[in-house]
């Protein structure tokens, strides 16, 4: 063990690291309480059914059988792998070098399966590039995702290739330093690298090592060539944590938490409004008096803070997939409406909001909302309201479930839907029906041929 | 054909009888020419297994459901809490309805308001009757033909129901084709959240178009819906085409009511 400036060096990443990304997602987290209360602690037993199945068996990705078999790799990968970081901190910290090699066999197992996994990550990340950038898939390449979503993805794609071959070459390098250095006795005094010498690890433990060390230059060099990697590959992934919560990629964090409060009822019940359910009872029993804990808020949504907090965690988990776009029945018969860019711009607002509230304080108000500022009324109107967009997406997302708060606001308080509609809504209120027929005819069909 | 035998709720009260269950008929189903033909065949199929059934008659009114989904939450409130007050006057237990916007309002909106009831759509009711033997079904004119099911939303993906059509579309030892998007990959009609009664938004082109183009590509003799809204989209889309001698669009209700020569 040394204990060195390097150590120091090392803590001092950790602590930056943690505080940028302290400080951002507790404001995400903030961001995310801005939005009204919605009890989803109930069903415990059905709620970790639905995180074993949708979040853990990714289940709904494999719909589409390409990208979620590749998507099973990178998310395989990126689990497994982490249990090497966690090797890699303790090593940084305390200057030991591959501190868990005592475990001896399990070691060797456990690296050989980092290898692979790095292999099929690497792999998975350059068919996600090439359907991006090269096939053009279409649903990737849509207007909404012009600019900074298109750099995102292509940002973490390559990031993540060039973290795993940093990962794969530095166990190339170390594998060759514990397994050779013991035929360099000269260059091993010169350089210092005693502790490279594991314990339990034999020449032929590991399958890619031997293949890739073989592409490097003599003993000498390849001390640095570890280092660097070893140090590449823990500053990039210090950089990943502090760049993900601003990034779409949040959702390797978000989806657990946001499948597990999904909404577990059947996709055709829409909330009751209660607020106006007390009208209502009102309406039919004068005597009623509504309960004292009734808030009369605005009927509908305006803007992200009318949205409970599960709609705007949806909006933080969205990964701009496209999937819920790509089978609106809207979107694809060429209307405004996409359910992705009701989620993105749900974010855009949320993230608006937050600037304003950390700038100007917790009486920050703008001229802006989500509806009209972000989503026009012709977008929300050309909702069928089928869910296939809820259906598609991966992480249980349920963007109708905005669509129908936007709608409510413009017709309950703005009095605006389309002028149709607002024939039907006459129509129904006089006759019981959305057609202007007499509520008398009603059983005609009964007696005719 | 047999005269069609109805009570409604009222005249089951006079009679002092209680029906064992409520035909909740919808606006489509009361109002819609196209649409009281599936009315009809259903009553006629609960006529042929004696079934005890009364409908509300001009005592019904619209379930709301077009209000609910464009966002009119205070006016679905409204015409729930009248129809919910009406049937439980009735002291209604269990309704089968041939809208799966009806059936999935009055199974999921309905019960917080104070309404319970258990509510079936009737594919699942002839399905029922088919498995207890009570409706004998053969193919007759059906037999061989191809026939694609189109999936209403508000039956399918809103309610999880896609066997009880498809069981009872085999009974008619048809050709059962399924289109590329089909059960939970399912695609709209167009005619959902109130879409029915409004001009459809600027695009390239109309959904049930899009959806009619998807079903003719199958070349089917038949399309089947189970909803009578997907059937007047269907209907439009198939003549949009000029197919309507050779493609017909029939509810499930009324390819049951034909084969069982109703």
């Amino acid at each position: 063990m040394q204990f060195g400036i390097t150590n120091v060096i090392f803590l001092v990443l950790l602590g930056v690291t943690g505080f940028v990304a302290f400080k951002k997602y507790a404001s995400l987290i903030r961001n995310i309480r801005l939005g009204k209360d919605l009890n989803r602690n109930d069903r415990l037993g059905d709620r970790l059914n639905v995180l074993l199945r949708v979040a853990l068996g990714q289940s709904k990705m494999v719909v589409r059988p390409v990208a979620g078999i590749f998507h099973i790799f990178v998310y395989v990968g990126f689990i497994i792998i982490n249990a090497e970081l966690l090797e890699i901190i303790v090593d940084g910290v305390f200057g030991t070098h591959r501190a868990f090699s005592f475990l001896g066999p399990v070691y060797t197992i456990l690296i050989n399966s980092f290898e692979i996994l790095a292999v099929l990550v690497i792999l998975g990340c350059l068919v996600f590039l090439a359907r991006r950038n090269v096939v053009k898939l279409k649903r990737l390449n849509m207007k909404e995702l012009v600019g900074w979503p298109r750099n995102d993805a292509n940002i973490i794609l390559i990031t993540e290739v060039c973290l795993m071959s940093a990962f794969l070459i530095m166990n190339s390098a170390d594998w060759y330093l514990s397994t050779q250095v013991s035929k360099f006795p000269v260059v091993v005094k010169e350089f210092g690298l005693e502790h490279y010498a594991h314990s339990g690890v034999s020449e032929n433990a590991f399958l890619l090592s031997p293949w890739i060390s073989g592409w490097m230059p003599g003993i000498n060099y390849i001390v640095y060539i570890e280092r660097f990697c070893w140090w590449f590959h823990i500053i990039g992934i210090c950089g990943f944590i502090m760049y993900l919560p601003y990034s779409k990629h949040l959702h390797i964090l978000f989806s657990f938490p946001n499948v597990f409060y999904s909404n577990l009822e059947p996709k055709g019940k829409f909330n009751n409004l209660e607020s106006i359910t007390n009208e209502v009872k009102a309406v039919f029993d004068p005597s009623f008096t509504p309960p004292a804990d009734a808030v009369p808020g605005k009927f509908g949504a305006k803007d992200v803070s009318d949205l409970t907090w599960k709609q705007l965690l949806d909006s933080y988990t969205c990964t701009e997939c496209g999937r819920c776009t790509s089978v609106c029945p809207a979107n694809t018969t060429g209307k405004l409406l996409s359910p992705r860019k009701i989620m993105m711009a749900t974010r855009d607002r949320l993230e608006e909001v937050g600037r304003g509230l950390d700038t100007q304080g917790p009486d920050f108000k703008d001229e802006k909302s989500l509806l009209h500022d972000y989503i026009t009324p012709e977008e929300l109107w050309a909702c069928t309201s089928c869910n296939g967009c809820t259906e598609a997406c991966p992480v249980n997302i349920d963007p109708l479930s905005i669509i129908i708060d936007l709608r409510r606001y413009l017709v309950m308080e703005e009095s605006a839907p389309p002028s149709e509609l607002a024939t039907v809504f006459a129509n129904m209120e006089n006759n019981g029906a959305p057609w202007q027929f007499s509520p008398a005819d009603r059983l005609n069909w009964a007696n005719e041929n | 054909m047999s005269e069609l035998k109805v009570k409604t709720m009222a005249d089951c009260l006079a009679n002092g009888e209680t029906p064992e269950i409520l035909f909740w008929v919808g606006c489509a189903g009361s109002f819609d020419d196209r649409a009281k033909k599936i009315t009809k065949a259903i009553v006629k199929i609960l006529n042929k297994v004696e079934m005890s059934f009364a409908v509300l008659g001009t005592e019904e009114s619209c379930t709301g459901d077009p209000a609910k989904r464009a966002g009119h939450e205070f006016l679905f409130q409204m015409q729930a809490m009248n129809n919910i007050t009406v049937m439980n006057g009735y002291g209604v237990q269990k309704i089968v309805t041939g809208c799966p916007h009806c059936f999935n309002t009055l199974k999921n909106e309905y019960p917080a308001l104070g309404g319970n009831y258990e509510v079936i759509h009737h594919t699942q009711l002839i399905q029922q009757l088919i498995n207890q033997g009570k409706l004998k079904v053969e193919g007759g004119n059906f037999k061989g033909k191809k026939i694609t099911f189109h999936d209403p939303c508000y039956l399918g993906r809103a309610n999880n129901e896609y066997e009880a059509p498809r069981e009872v579309i085999a009974k008619l030892d048809a050709e059962l084709v399924e289109m590329k998007r089909s059960k939970a990959n399912g695609y709209c009609c167009g005619a959902g959240g109130a879409q029915m009664f409004k001009e459809a938004e600027h695009g390239d082109k109309e959904v049930n178009i899009e959806r009619s183009e998807e079903a003719l590509a199958l070349e089917p003799a038949i399309i089947a819906a189970g909803c009578p809204f997907c059937n007047t989209m269907m209907t439009d889309g198939v003549k949009h085409f000029e197919k309507e001698e050779s493609v017909k669009v029939y509810d499930v209700a009324e390819l049951i009511a034909q084969a069982a020569d109703l």
